[in-house]
């Protein structure tokens, strides 16, 4: 009879856990850290923050994430996916090389993926952003997630959002039938483990079944 | 990454006018035009960059590709890579160029670069990369440690003592065996630059790569009409399979009548301190049989002013066989 770990334990995220096991701990590692942006008071005050410290030549900028308006207030410099991650707590995108080298960071832009890395947030005032979490939730995967279940398309799973956001894009660009095609399209998106196969499979599951 | 203004201008004059003060429009610049980010963010990060006003150019309509008058194609500057590469015209007669472009980068890059932003792309050299390092390019006169030190991967052709530094692009390639005309607005009005013209070698000016001054922004590219009956290729070799830089490239542009090479265009990539147009490979094949011995032929012509650095003498001849196969295969089809 399978043993559920999830039964015995308490109900800990590692990101909850690291949060409080040592707060003396975190808050002097998160000092060192000027915030680069957070979200604004409410519609119609872009100077007033809600939280968190002014921002010293902080600009408004209005992002459609995941179906959802979100005003706020970021450095120029933000970018994309700090403003994602750090601003909106959206931790599923991934910071890999940070240059637009790994694909870990991949989100879609106006439907068409992109490295988040390499953009600026403000530079996408008003446009549509999706992110792992607007995809699917758990009681209703995306079938690209649900099929990198099923072939095990993934091993430590730092890049698999990245994956997964491109190969639902994939899924709407020309693309060929064989593996070939998608491994080329695909090739944009580094697995340091190595399953490039069954993400290879796990795509194909999807494109044959669509 | 030092902080910046960011604007965003209502139409090209503006960004012109909030663009022509700086003080250059090459590496130190102190203002940058911005659309797709993949070259500028990256460099502003590693502090290669820094600039103190970015200019957004995203948002000014500059992003079409239309028919000329004269039966050619007008490529708006901001057109994103991957939209031109998928244009159906593009696709149809100019297929080098969509082959170049979906050779290069990933498909994500190709969904945020544009086409004026990969004409300004910057070289992939390490030592430019890393501002711990001296490099000509990036602060004049502080030498090139490339020269004896790592340099599998860079030029063999166009090199000077100051800088041999390479041109990463694959669309340049294209764009100059297609004899594209690159077409600039600028404080003193517009002007067209072929884009043979508008890249420079390195000499003793490498931080000088463009003919741009301060102020001038890049609204578009023209193609000639196409070369009825043309065959057309762009052949990449790399190091791996897909999203990596050229070692070596070829883009060709010929035209056969009963086996006999009418008319050429010939420029190589991952070779050239910029996207290397051929005369002497042209001349060389023109008037002559489509066959293996005038293909190499036209390959040693190509390459005769080739100098070897101490890591990529083998670039020499990988950009011959390049070429030749490359020549081989349009031939062919």
């Amino acid at each position: 009879m399978r043993d559920d770990p999830h039964a015995r334990l308490p109900n800990f995220t590692r990101r909850a856990f690291l949060s409080t096991a040592d707060s003396s701990a975190a808050a002097a590692a998160i000092a060192g850290c000027a915030p680069t942006s957070h979200r604004t008071a409410e519609r119609g005050s872009p100077g007033a923050a809600a939280d968190g410290p002014m921002i010293e030549g902080a600009v408004p900028v209005t992002l459609r994430i995941n179906g959802k308006e979100q005003r706020l207030l970021v450095d120029p410099r933000t970018t994309l996916l700090d403003c994602v991650r750090e601003t909106l707590a959206l931790t599923g995108t991934k910071k890999g090389c940070d240059h637009g080298q790994c694909g870990a960071c991949t989100v879609h832009v106006n439907g068409r993926r992109v490295n988040s890395c390499l953009s600026l947030a403000l530079m996408h005032d008003g446009e549509e952003i999706t992110t792992i979490e607007g995809l699917g939730t758990p009681d209703a995967l995306h079938p690209m997630q649900a099929a990198f279940i099923a072939r095990d398309g993934y091993q430590c799973g730092y890049c698999t959002s990245g994956q997964i956001m491109s190969a639902v894009a994939l899924l709407k660009e020309p693309c060929g039938p064989d593996d070939a095609d998608v491994k080329e399209l695909m090739s944009g998106n580094i697995c340091r483990c190595g399953a490039y196969p069954n993400i290879v499979a796990a795509i194909q599951q999807v494109r044959r079944n669509a | 990454m030092h902080t910046f203004e960011f604007i965003r201008p209502a139409d090209a004059a503006a960004a012109v006018t909030a663009a022509a003060q700086a003080s250059t429009a090459q590496q130190g610049a102190d203002v940058r035009f911005v659309a797709g980010g993949t070259t500028l963010l990256d460099l502003m990060k590693l502090n290669v960059e820094t600039p103190a006003r970015l200019i957004d150019i995203s948002r000014l309509p500059l992003a079409t590709v239309e028919a000329t008058p004269d039966g050619g194609l007008k490529i708006g500057a901001t057109v994103r890579n991957s939209d031109l590469a998928s244009h159906p015209t593009v696709r149809r007669d100019y297929a080098v160029l969509s082959q170049a472009i979906l050779a290069g980068a990933s498909a994500q890059l190709r969904n945020m670069a544009t086409t004026a932003g990969n004409l300004l792309q910057r070289t992939r050299c390490m030592y430019f990369r890393d501002t711990a390092m001296p490099c000509n390019k990036r602060e004049p006169g502080t030498g090139c440690p490339a020269i004896t030190g790592s340099n599998r991967t860079l030029a063999v052709l166009g090199t000077s003592e100051n800088c041999i530094a390479t041109n990463p692009s694959d669309m340049n390639v294209a764009m100059a065996a297609l004899e594209a005309t690159v077409h600039v607005q600028g404080p003193k009005g517009s002007r067209a630059v072929p884009i043979g013209d508008f890249h420079l070698l390195p000499g003793r000016t490498p931080q000088r790569e463009t003919v741009l001054e301060p102020g001038d922004l890049v609204t578009h590219v023209t193609l000639p009409p196409p070369i009825t009956g043309s065959q057309q290729v762009y052949l990449k070799l790399r190091d791996r399979a897909s999203y990596e830089f050229a070692l070596a490239s070829a883009a060709v542009v010929i035209t056969l009548a009963g086996g006999t090479v009418t008319r050429a265009r010939v420029a190589l990539g991952g070779v050239g301190t910029k996207p290397w147009r051929s005369p002497e490979a042209e001349t060389a094949l023109v008037g002559q049989m489509a066959n293996a011995t005038n293909f190499r032929k036209a390959a040693e012509a190509a390459m005769r002013g080739a100098r070897p650095q101490t890591e990529n003498a083998f670039k020499i001849e990988l950009a011959k066989r390049c070429l030749t196969h490359a020549l081989h295969t349009v031939a062919m089809s």
